[in-house]
């Protein structure tokens, strides 16, 4: 795993100096407008938050549950295009140093151009891709890519990941390793399970330094327990549900509270 | 891999690979028996996962363990006497397999005067090809230890197929189905759970079939351990589009046998319908190293392709991934699946198999869209001229083997006569299933008949 001037590396890094895990917290590009989207995100940064993930809306996002669904697909009937990303990414970075990921299914980016979308990203402050559904065995392009843009390369590992491909993806990976908690989709859970530390200490194992975990956290106490053993702990469905049933005030409460769980050692 | 810039424009005339193949195609049927298309890199039992620049992995991870099993267990399997015995076994007592190959003389009359022969997938059990595919799969899942299949359906073919072989083998069954498609395929419904399956209306995204294979995918992923995935066509991650083909390439190898026997020489010509490519794979594999055989998919051009309303996807759609193969694609410039349109719930996919794909890029295979209403002028036809009712999605082959036939016809050598043209039509189901729609279509339903109110909904009895 490449440490080279990885933003969110670093965002990692810091938390750890702080005895702490990080937190990364996930909102749809678009729901329900962009300048929410861009208010939400700078609410996260506000109130603990270390790494923001941004999704693109994509028409088939086979990794989703129904609450990022319908989310997604409300955000695309609003009228959201794939550009748009980089002037969320912008609004965002412009006016925080927390580091901005996008979380994007392959096709929108294969469309656009794999060069062309990095060089774009990278121009908006960008830190790099999460991708759910490529694979290194099939990112040649965006390998070399984002080396010359220098931008991270998040792949998920998985319950069901092979030993020796755990090695091959973390060797692949620039930033962190999403270590997917469950076999299953997005959505909230109210126990991430036993699989999610088997996951960890076999991607650390397998040499990762920063492992972060995510798919159905949604409480402080989840944060808490996952922050025992990973670097990082992902929250999507439920900031996506506070967004929608709380604006960006509830958004803000979420993280406060779920920031609370990052602790090392909570006594 | 490096991104690989297609024309967007149609690619249905493949001119100069047709040149070369015309000047090879006497040596090649002269040689044939010995060493066929000797001066080719043999086509056929193309591994994958790759095929040209098409195909691969583009799936979650959490989803490669269980296609390396799928994989594995597909390749012993294929090597394993017992396991190709139990296929053939099954396809001959259970299927009906071989089909026969009819030759539809009146039909022919109408397609320039060529010969035009039927291959009868129509009189598989279940009423179409997809019966090779399910059986074959519902054998692996129990080979791997599963307990339970899933499936997606549209009109609801492969989940009475799937519903099928898992009753006979003793699986569970659930089938996805777009709730708008349960709602008007209530008997296809009922079909399935007589069968025993519970079919699970999909109410995500368009609520088409491309969202029945999204939320299939979504199970999958979250029951792997027991579940095995039975994808109702060639397309999909490796190793699925090479293993479907597998399954279907008897299609082919019958045709190809029983055409030689029937007249003495190869056709001149094998025509398919294409909507994820199964059927279609299936046939061409068998001429795949015959160069002078020309084989031609027929994609669904709904209204018409300049309509937009269609599901011609590699007549007008670019490269892009969808369920986990990079393919021809149909997509919006921004690299959102576009939803696809035709009469025929089966070619109703915005996707296609990656295989075809590549045949269409290097010339083998030639693909063209044709419209509802050709299609539907097709189906009568068949109907009134050979006693048969074909599948409406394979109206769509018989529609493009009448311009076939005229095209040869039109093109004859000096001293050749139409009658020595031979064209194969994948016949790949029958068309029980599809009276309401076309009795809705033609008018023959009297103004509020409880079977118009359903037919117009698209109901397929
Ligand atoms: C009779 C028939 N033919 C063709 C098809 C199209 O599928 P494929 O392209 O995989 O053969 C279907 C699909 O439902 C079908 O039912």
């Amino acid at each position: 795993m490449k440490t080279l001037s990885s933003k969110a590396a670093a965002a990692v890094e810091k938390a750890r100096s702080e005895g702490r895990a990080a937190l990364i917290g996930y909102l749809p590009a678009g729901f329900p407008d962009v300048p929410t989207t861009i208010e939400a995100a700078l609410a996260m940064a506000a109130n603990g938050v270390d790494l923001i993930e941004i999704g693109i809306p994509y028409s088939d996002p086979v990794m989703d549950g129904r609450v990022i669904q319908d989310a997604t697909v409300q955000a695309l009937a609003a009228g959201f295009t794939v550009p748009q990303i980089f002037d969320v990414v912008r609004g965002i970075t412009s006016a925080t140093d927390v580091p901005v990921l996008v979380m994007t299914y392959w096709n929108p980016v294969m469309r656009m151009g794999v060069r062309e979308f990095a060089s774009r990203l990278a121009e908006a402050g960008g830190a790099g891709l999460i991708t759910p559904d490529l694979i290194p065995d099939e990112a040649a392009e965006w390998m070399a890519v984002s080396d010359e843009f220098g931008l991270d390369r998040v792949y998920l590992v998985a319950p069901s990941t092979s030993p020796a491909r755990m090695r091959s993806t973390v060797e692949a990976s620039r930033g962190f390793v999403y270590g997917v908690s469950v076999m299953g989709i997005t959505g909230a859970r109210t126990s991430v399970g036993a699989a999610a530390r088997a996951v960890v200490d076999d991607a650390h194992a397998a040499g990762a330094e920063r492992v972060c975990v995510g798919l159905g956290v949604s409480s402080a106490a989840q944060v808490a327990e996952i922050a025992g053993y990973a670097d990082g702990v992902i929250v999507g469905t439920a900031l996506v549900a506070a967004l929608r049933d709380g604006g960006v005030p509830a958004v803000a409460a979420l993280c406060k509270d779920l920031s609370t769980g990052t602790g090392k050692n909570p006594s | 891999m490096t991104d690989i810039h297609q024309p967007a424009g149609p690619r249905v005339s493949g001119a100069a690979p047709h040149a070369e193949i015309d000047s090879d195609a006497a040596e090649a049927f002269l040689s044939h028996d010995a060493h066929s298309a000797s001066d080719h890199e043999s086509l056929r039992h193309a591994p994958g996962p790759y095929f040209g620049a098409y195909g691969g992995r583009w799936m979650p991870e959490s989803l490669i363990a269980a296609l390396d099993e799928l994989q594995e267990t597909f390749e012993a399997a294929k090597k394993d006497p017992e396991f190709t015995a139990q296929i053939t076994e099954l396809n001959s007592t259970y299927a009906g397999r071989p089909s026969l190959l009819t030759e539809a003389k009146s039909f022919a009359a109408h397609a320039g005067g060529v010969r035009v022969f039927l291959k009868r997938e129509d009189l598989n059990h279940t009423g179409s090809h997809k019966i090779n595919n399910v059986l074959g799969q519902a054998l692996l899942a129990k080979r791997m230890g599963k307990t339970r299949v899933i499936a997606e359906t549209g009109a609801g073919q492969h989940g009475v197929a799937s519903a099928t072989a898992a009753a006979l083998l003793g699986l569970e069954c659930v089938v996805y189905m777009g709730a708008e498609d349960t709602r008007r395929q209530a008997l296809n419904v009922a079909r399935m759970q007589l069968l025993g399956a519970e079919v699970i209306p999909v109410t995500n995204g368009s609520q088409t079939l491309k969202d029945a294979i999204n939320d299939a995918l979504r199970d999958w992923v979250a029951n792997v351990d027991s579940t095995h995935y039975l994808l109702g066509t060639a397309a999909g991650a490796h190793p699925f589009p090479a293993m479907v083909r597998y399954f279907h390439e008897v299609i082919g190898e019958e045709a190809r046998a029983q055409i030689l026997e029937q007249t003495g020489k190869l056709p001149d010509a094998v025509c398919a319908c294409v909507g994820g490519g199964s059927n279609a794979i299936g046939i061409f594999h068998g001429f795949l190293d015959d160069p002078s055989v020309r084989l031609y998919g027929f994609e669904a051009g709904g209204d018409g392709v300049e309509s937009g309303r269609h599901a011609a996807t590699i007549t007008l759609g670019r490269p892009g991934v969808l369920h986990g193969a990079r393919s021809y694609l149909m997509q919006d410039e921004y690299g959102q699946t576009m939803e696809s349109h035709s009469i025929s719930a089966g070619l109703d996919y915005p996707g296609v198999g990656p295989e075809h794909a590549y045949l269409a890029d290097i010339g083998r295979a030639s693909y063209e869209p044709v419209t509802d209403r050709e299609a539907m002028d097709a189906f009568q036809l068949l109907c009134r001229t050979e006693g048969i009712i074909p599948a409406i999605e394979t109206a769509h082959a018989l529609a493009g083997a009448l311009k076939v036939g005229q095209r040869l016809a039109a093109d004859l050598a000096p001293g050749e006569q139409a009658g020595d043209k031979v064209i194969i039509v994948n016949l790949s189901g029958r068309g029980d299933k599809d009276v309401a729609t076309a009795a809705e279509y033609f008018d023959l339903l009297p103004d509020d008949s409880a079977e118009q109110e359903i037919a117009q909904e698209g109901e397929q009895l």
